[in-house]
């Protein structure tokens, strides 16, 4: 955390310095479909990129290739420049990849607590599971996430769809995630929540922290990215600086698959 | 992420009763019948039913499917099944007696009950549920064969090896060490019986202190003193009143003048000696404390319920839930060994179909405990009480002479029964699980 935190993630592209992640030339195929075809997405630190698309283009699954949930067919990811090896989800906190994901990926029988640690439970020294602290340490990210979450003692099956998202983005923001994927994270949120979760974004984005954001809200995206790709049918369509593009010229994107700069030309 | 607004804790609205004192709803329901169950049998047969010598008998009948049911809720947990349990106890018994009757003793010389032939037979045993056990769990976890198919040739595989290598044959009478495991061979006598339930007491009033304590201390809602107060005062009951049980049970006269023969001593006139505690029944109690603990305060009961909560999620949290599968068998071919040394060392013999039928009776008593066949709701008291209920049932319909077809159409229906009840009550109180 020395100088280079200063700059802006768009000054570290303009320098041309190595991304903190580099998906490139990703094809998964399920049986005969190619959910994702040679796809090629970068993201920088402190940097927010947009992943917008048709239901079904293919943005989920190219994530899941980077959070370890699905692997690759063909194609390389690398980290900080150097090839990553990410087979399963362990491999990828080993990365500091952390995931929001769409189906939230929550244990349904266990409390808030249980599953904002599932997989890295604080222990007391004599190993056991230590579920105050984590009740004390989750009531204290809720309230920064979502005020009004009360349920504490409750299986997460018992809470209304805006809570267990909240729990989901409290699990993934808690452990110092250097790489984090938010896969639609506000659908099921209220305009206020909602709000909170944009500016724990911005947040983050300041402490150098890299987002890839997947969002079916165009407003939304440019309001909090820097960059957008747009797939379509597993293809990528393009990516754009979102300065330099308007709502429509994304829409356009999303809908007929055609690239601002390409129709310029 | 450091967040320094730390969420308020609403004030208590109002509860009832019941909800004060944080009571399991469903083992309260449990209890109930059982305890209606109990009565009923004990007015058909003019008071037989909860003399303490049956009530002692009772106890050490359920002690091997009890051992075995805590496992079973692992594996139910998981969304698994374990057809194989029987199997498992009559291979592991079969080993475990060739061992302390023709191989230590002759072929390695060791003679007849040897104070290491005990030792040895079951640390032999043990190892062997447990392979047995991971070996099916690695089918089940890396291979990708359902749980019922694996457990289902287990289920044919395992009795019959145990066929093979004593060739049907009874082995026994086993090593007399052995045999001290059994029940009725082995108790800990009246005064050791009420220590050791006074230290029980003890320890679980400590452990409830302790855990209000830390709730108090993270400004956690804690329930009333006196609601804490009550179920401090029944666990207390509980306790002593089942040692006293087993205490008023006595040793017949004629086994007691048999005990102090062999001392070369002579028996006082009407000297009265109670049975106590069972070692088989402190191995069970034992158990259940090890496996409670392991559900709740360690990461792997943690990962057993996540998995069976959602098996995505797990795996997406980075839980390797193959290799938790196979723990998870392992741990239930362990305990299937270890009901094979109390089941053989009750009988005194391994008899060719020990744990016959086992597998159902393991898999009822788990899921009248409350164990849910969708994976990922199950306790390990529940299922223990669910034994002493599917035990109660038989001998007390024998003890009443219900007619053995009759007696089989009873259990079936009660399973049934049960899980109907279970599913009401989860509907009624909208848990989903
Ligand atoms: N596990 C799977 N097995 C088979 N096909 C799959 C699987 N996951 C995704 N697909 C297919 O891959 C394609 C891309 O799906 P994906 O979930 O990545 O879309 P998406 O862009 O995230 O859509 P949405 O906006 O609806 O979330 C779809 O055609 C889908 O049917
Ligand atoms: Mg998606």
């Amino acid at each position: 955390m020395t100088v280079s935190e200063t700059k802006t993630a768009k000054q570290r592209r303009a320098d041309g310095d190595t991304p903190l992640v580099e998906l490139k030339d990703i094809c998964v195929s399920f049986g005969g479909i190619h959910a994702v075809d040679h796809v090629s997405v970068d993201l920088h630190p402190g940097e927010v990129v947009g992943l917008l698309g048709h239901n079904g283009a293919g943005k989920s699954t190219l994530i899941k290739v980077l959070s370890g949930a699905y692997q690759m067919d063909s194609g390389e990811i690398r980290v900080n420049g150097d090839k990553a090896v990410i087979t399963n989800p362990r491999d990828a906190r080993t990365y500091n990849v952390e995931t929001i994901y769409q189906t939230l990926a929550l244990a349904d029988n266990l409390d808030a607590a249980s599953n904002l640690f599932l997989g890295r439970e604080l222990t007391t020294p004599l190993g056991l599971v230590d579920d105050s602290a984590m009740e004390a340490e989750c009531r204290k990210i809720m309230g920064g996430l979502n005020p009004n979450f009360r349920k504490f003692s409750e299986p997460v099956s018992a809470l209304s769809g805006g809570q267990r998202q909240s729990v989901a983005i409290a699990r993934a923001v808690y452990f110092n995630a250097k790489i984090l994927i938010m896969d639609e994270p506000t659908a099921a949120l209220g305009p206020q929540e909602t709000q909170m979760v944009a500016e724990l974004i911005q947040k983050l984005k300041a402490q150098g922290i890299g987002i890839f954001l997947i969002d079916h809200d165009v407003h939304a995206v440019m309001e909090l990215c820097d960059r957008a790709s747009v797939m379509k049918n597993g293809q990528l369509v393009g990516t754009v600086n979102i300065d330099d593009v308007t709502d429509d010229d994304l829409l356009s994107m999303i809908i007929l698959g055609k690239n601002p700069s390409q129709a310029a030309a | 992420m450091t967040e320094t607004t730390s969420q308020p804790i609403p004030s208590q609205p109002k509860r009832s009763l019941f909800q004060q004192l944080e009571l399991d709803v469903r083992l309260l329901g449990m209890i109930g019948a059982f305890v209606i169950l109990c009565i009923g049998f004990n007015i058909l047969t003019d008071g037989r039913f909860l003399s303490p010598r049956n009530l002692f008998n009772l106890t050490i009948q359920t002690v091997s499917v009890a051992i075995m049911a805590t496992g079973m809720v692992f594996v139910i947990v998981m969304r698994h099944i374990d057809l194989s349990v029987g199997g498992v106890l009559a291979v592991s018994s079969a080993v475990m007696a060739l061992v302390q009757t023709k191989f230590l003793p002759t072929y390695l010389g060791l003679g007849f009950d040897n104070p290491l032939t005990w030792i040895i037979a079951i640390a032999i045993g043990l190892s062997i549920g447990t392979l047995i056990g991971a070996f099916q769990g690695w089918l089940i976890g890396y291979q990708s064969v359902p749980a019922f198919i694996v457990t289902l040739g287990g289920f044919l595989i395992w009795r019959n090896y145990g066929w093979l290598f004593t060739s049907g044959q009874t082995i026994g009478p086993l090593d007399k060490n052995f045999l001290v495991l059994g029940g009725v061979n082995g108790t800990m006598g009246e005064a050791t019986s009420w220590t050791i339930g006074i230290v029980a007491v003890g320890i679980s009033l400590w452990a409830m202190v302790a855990s209000r304590r830390g709730r108090i201390q993270h400004g956690f809602p804690a329930k009333p003193a006196w609601a804490e107060g009550i179920v401090m005062g029944i666990v207390t009951c509980t306790i002593l009143g089942f040692v006293w049980i087993l205490n008023s049970y006595n040793i017949p006269t004629r086994k007691l003048q048999r005990m102090f023969e062999a001392k070369g001593e002579v028996m006082p006139e009407g000297l009265e000696v109670g049975y106590g505690l069972p070692i088989s029944v402190l191995i069970l109690i034992a158990t259940a404390i090890v496996m409670t603990l392991v559900a709740r305060r360690t990461r792997l009961g943690r990962y057993i319920f996540a998995t069976g909560g959602n098996p995505d999620a797990a795996e997406l949290s980075g839980i390797n839930t193959r290799l938790l599968t196979v723990k998870v068998f392992a741990i239930m071919g362990f305990l299937c060994a270890l009901s094979a040394v109390v089941a053989s060392a009750r009988l005194q013999n391994h008899t060719n179909d020990i744990g016959t039928l086992d597998e159902l009776r393991v898999i009822a008593a788990a899921v009248i405990g409350g164990t849910a066949l969708a994976g990922g709701a199950g306790t390990i008291y529940g299922a223990i009480l669910g034994a002493l209920v599917m035990q109660s049932l038989q001998s007390g319909m024998a003890m009443v002479g219900v007619d053995a077809p009759l007696q089989n159409i009873v259990v079936g229906s009660v399973l049934v029964l049960a899980v109907w009840m279970d599913i009401q009550y989860r509907k009624r109180t909208g848990t989903k699980l």
